[in-house]
């Protein structure tokens, strides 16, 4: 689990209250940083962000070295059995960090993804300076999209109406991820574990870009798609426009007895989840769309000419 | 790990779980897609791709995850999926 959020948004403090939960027994937790809130936990440890910056530049292809070796570390003392056994790692990111190289160094780390197996990303925005932080500060932009589960914090202390406004422009920029309000903590952990996302069926049809050219938007596909010729596009467009595309996310029909689960950030994949089953009775694949300066259209009428080429001769 | 080469065997999340058929299909795919840039891919033993240009310079690639830098260095040229020309040149068939 990945708690990220802008500096004072209530990352610690919502942890804090978690890891006092039963629900949250067994876990390891890694921070960046020891903030004002003391986090009181027997697995606590602390790591010093170090990126390993690879040959082609991008940013979110690049390993959290620090992150690894700590990963690692706590595999081998537990075989050891130096420390206690746990079942769960939450790691806590620096309030300026972009969560997407976390997220890479779990997928792409060759022992790491071995051994881990990325669960929800939980993004704290507070109620009450949540709104310029987002227009003032990218990072917060980057948390909330890449985001399971938006915590809305300080909902105690803020205006009703600017909790509304703010819920309103974070379902606008990331339809994809469920909305929580939080005050003090106090949380279900169940709902910030469970799996799966919002379903896209429930969407507004975003037509404005959300903020500053981010754009989401959602596809619905009537007929199944090849999972061969779907790879062949995903990586293109991820090889020539993953930058601009900060999240994709949905279920494919493949012509299989159950959907295939999508998940990624810019040019961070998750492996793909085969399921035995659709949730329901609708069959049609649903993807969620935010991207930078890219519209439903050229994604719609490439996505078409890829996906529908027939495979055989 | 590979025990006669000493490389990490990763598999690509596009390629993962895939068989010889899919490395065939995938191939003949990629090959309609890189035509239009003046590209051809081959498969070699069914561990890594060959990618030429018609002028014979080549690149070996792994797997779909690098098959486009190297095609864009090959091609001198950006290869976006989103290209009108391209999405048209696709649905000619």
């Amino acid at each position: 689990m990945l708690v990220t959020g802008f500096l004072g948004s209530g990352k610690t403090t919502l942890l804090s209250r978690l890891l006092g939960r039963p629900e949250l027994g067994e876990t390891a937790v890694i921070v960046n940083e020891l903030g004002e809130v003391a986090i009181d936990h027997h697995l606590l440890r602390r790591v010093d962000e170090r990126t390993v910056l690879l040959a082609n530049g991008c940013l979110c292809c690049t390993l959290r070295g620090d992150l690894a070796d700590e990963l690692r570390d706590l595999l081998s003392r537990r075989t050891r059995g130096e420390i206690p056994p746990f079942r769960r790692v939450v790691v806590e990111t620096t309030g300026l960090a972009d969560p997407a190289p976390v997220l890479n160094t779990l997928l792409a780390e060759p022992v790491v993804k071995h051994h881990f197996e990325p669960g929800p990303v939980i993004a704290t925005v507070d109620a009450v300076n949540g709104l310029g932080q987002l227009d003032r500060e990218p990072e917060t932009v980057k948390q909330v999209v890449v985001a399971d589960r938006l915590v809305v914090t300080k909902t105690d202390v803020a205006e009703p109406d600017a909790v509304a406004a703010l819920e309103e422009r974070l379902r606008a920029l990331n339809p994809a991820a469920e909305v929580l309000e939080v005050s003090f903590g106090e949380t279900d952990p169940a709902l910030l574990l469970a799996p799966g996302a919002r379903d896209p069926r429930d969407l507004p049809a975003y037509g404005a870009p959300a903020h500053d050219g981010i754009h989401p938007f959602v596809l619905f596909l009537d007929r199944p798609v090849d999972w061969t010729a779907f790879g062949i596009w995903l990586t293109m467009l991820l090889g020539s426009r993953g930058e601009d595309v900060l999240r994709v996310k949905g279920l494919l029909d493949v012509g299989a007895e159950g959907p295939v689960v999508l998940n990624g950030v810019q040019h961070v994949v998750h492996p793909p989840e085969h399921l035995d089953a659709w949730p329901d009775d609708d069959r049609r694949s649903r993807l969620v769309f935010i991207a930078r300066g890219i519209g439903k259209e050229e994604v719609e009428a490439s996505l078409a000419a890829f996906a529908f080429l027939p495979g055989e001769p | 790990m590979c025990a006669l080469c000493g490389v990490l065997l990763t598999s690509h999340w596009a390629e993962r779980g895939s068989g010889r058929r899919d490395r065939v299909l995938r191939v003949r795919l990629l090959n309609r897609v890189l035509g239009h840039f003046g590209l051809e891919l081959g498969d070699w033993g069914g561990r890594v791709y060959m990618l030429r240009d018609r002028k014979g310079k080549t690149a070996v690639v792994d797997d779909l995850g690098s098959l486009w830098t190297a095609a864009e260095a090959l091609a001198g040229r950006p290869l976006d999926p989103l290209d009108p020309a391209l999405v048209a040149a696709l649905r000619r068939g």
